[in-house]
């Protein structure tokens, strides 16, 4: 029965006399009368391995198969099965993060390799080990532009944005003194006109736009970067991972900081999650980069070899002076990432880019043919847009619920849709022909 | 023995100041050096930003230590020592010689508040026992 439990009767007993207490209440006594629990803890009692089963079999045939056409930040790109398979290896699967690290050389080694792809993928100098998801990713960023720029607390985001990263930017920011300064939308995007008029009212640390937008828009930043600069304000870029392979880059925008979710490179959805997040900025700003840097050296005998080259200093000692405390990154996660990339190449992720761009154009003309949809901003998409409908779009939404098909993010005034390479021409006319009915 | 010059003025926290008209020069003590060792980070603020007397200014991180740099006087910087940048380890072969910043005073009086030679000498000796 005590196998499992680390203390017996006896062990408590004789670590409640060595510290001078009764019993184990007397031990919680600093916690108010008021908020501790009282009952009786009502556990099941113990069930069979067979039943355990059952129960969870019971619960995830509840789930019901869609065909998604839902993104807004997850979407459903297709896992080539070698990935997990190679992840689910041992040495990989169980690994924690190396303390010592440089005996872990095949954790260093694959991080190296993950930090040159992100590079790559980004146009930026340089790439942290990854971060825990693309938010988090983007309030680290917020952080680094406050401590990077001299006296100054004020963060220009993108009305454009992602609620669920303006969310996290605002926790972030409650107990750090970081004032958030939410630009308004003008026609589905961010306006230049804004950015400037709010960087001239000065005290500004960084101004975070988003790529493709919340609405699916693939935005304009000409003279994003020199308005910042300008104005000593970083120009921080929070980008679909995968999107990248055929969009302007942030390095090519002239962005000090890219960040993002990594989960758009054939990490499956999995119920949200876990994701990895990528942080990659400007040589200038590595020493204001949190998180940690792979490096290839060579060891004493000449050989390649792979060490842990910088790690702000204050993550360790000064801790209040870090731009941030975090110390980990999301390996598991960046590790797939990794072989995704290596597995399908710049060609490869060309040809996702180019199929989901043709599929979401494909969609969005024949559900505007219908004439019950419009677009809600005419601007340039990539694979996700957003039309307005002109019927019970909840009536719709569930509809499409019904024939199996998840109708993308429901919007104020419609549907946000995404669509991916793995949506075939037969599921979008599907979708279509209900959605014209 | 660490090295003393005179005629700088010297901070409890190792920083000296070398007084040029009403230019402060302003880098860490031959004993700050000493006691970080190998220096391979300077943080440095930018020409124009103002410091504070006894505020932090920047940083010196060493292989085994990173310590914040305070002012010595009030002012505003109107040179970095950009050599640091790329060769850190310059501090250590000789402190006095590679100053950090260049700061334009703008309370001389603040100058009263710091130590001479022989006080600094002094007040080593105390530190290290």
């Amino acid at each position: 029965m005590y196998k499992y439990f680390p203390h017996t009767e006896d062990d408590l007993q004789a670590m409640m006399e060595k510290v001078g207490v009764k019993n184990l209440d007397e031990l919680y006594a600093q916690i108010p009368e008021h908020i501790r629990f009282k009952g009786d803890y009502e556990l099941p009692r113990a069930a069979s391995e067979l039943e355990v089963r059952q129960v969870f079999e019971e619960l995830g045939n509840k789930n019901k198969q869609l065909t998604c056409f839902a993104g807004m930040g997850v979407y459903d790109h297709y896992t080539p099965s070698v990935i997990p398979n190679l992840l689910q290896r041992s040495e990989f699967l169980t690994s924690y993060t190396p303390y010592q690290a440089e005996i872990s050389q095949g954790t260093l080694h694959y991080i190296f390799e993950y930090q040159s792809m992100m590079t790559q993928l980004t146009g930026m100098d340089i790439s942290n080990a990854s971060m825990y998801d693309g938010t988090t990713a983007c309030a680290e960023a917020m952080m680094m532009a406050v401590a990077a720029g001299k006296k100054v607390n004020k963060v220009l985001v993108t009305g454009c944005m992602n609620p669920l990263t303006y969310e996290v930017l605002k926790t972030y920011a409650l107990h750090r003194n970081i004032e958030i300064e939410v630009l308004p939308i003008r026609d589905g995007i961010t306006s230049l006109d804004d950015v400037k008029a709010a960087l001239a009212q000065g005290g500004v640390a960084g101004v975070i736009v988003q790529q493709p937008n919340v609405y699916g828009i693939v935005e304009d930043f000409t003279g994003f970067a020199e308005a910042c600069h300008e104005q000593k304000a970083l120009f921080i870029m929070d980008s679909v991972a995968a999107d990248l392979a055929v969009l302007k880059t942030p390095g090519e925008w002239g962005a000090d900081i890219a960040v993002g979710d990594g989960q758009s490179l054939g990490i499956p959805m999995q119920f949200g999650g876990p994701y990895v997040g990528y942080m990659c900025c400007t040589e200038k700003l590595i020493r204001k980069m949190p998180g940690r840097i792979v490096g290839m050296t060579q060891d004493n005998r000449g050989q390649r070899a792979f060490v842990l080259t910088l790690q702000a200093r204050e993550q360790h000692i000064r801790r209040q002076k870090a731009t941030s405390n975090i110390c980990s990154n999301q390996s598991l996660m960046a590790l797939w990432v990794t072989v995704y990339l290596s597995l399908m190449g710049k060609e490869g992720l060309k040809e996702v880019a180019q199929l989901s761009y043709a599929g979401a154009h494909y969609l969005c003309d024949e559900l505007l043919k219908t004439g019950h949809f419009t677009l809600a901003f005419d601007k340039p998409f990539f694979n996700e847009f957003y039309v307005k409908y002109d019927g019970d779009a909840n009536a719709l939404y569930n509809r499409l619920i019904d024939a199996g098909i998840m109708g993308g993010v429901r919007l104020e005034e419609g549907f946000l849709f995404a669509v991916t390479e793995k949506r075939t021409k037969k599921e979008i006319d599907n979708l279509v022909k209900i959605a014209a009915l | 023995m660490a090295k003393v010059i005179e005629g700088l003025y010297y901070s409890e926290s190792h920083e000296y100041l070398k007084v040029e008209g009403n230019i402060g020069i302003i880098g860490i003590t031959d004993y700050a050096q000493k006691a970080l060792g190998n220096v391979v980070y300077v943080d440095m603020p930018e020409v124009d930003d103002e410091v504070e007397a006894g505020a932090e200014f920047g940083a010196v991180e060493s292989v085994k230590a990173a310590s914040d740099l305070n002012s010595p006087v009030s002012g505003t910087v109107v040179e970095v020592n950009e050599a640091l940048e790329d060769a850190p380890e310059l501090i250590n072969q000789d402190a006095y010689e590679n100053w950090i910043i260049k700061v334009e005073m703008s309370d001389e009086s603040e100058l009263e508040n710091l130590m001479d030679a022989a006080a600094y000498e002094a007040f080593c000796e105390k530190e290290a026992h």
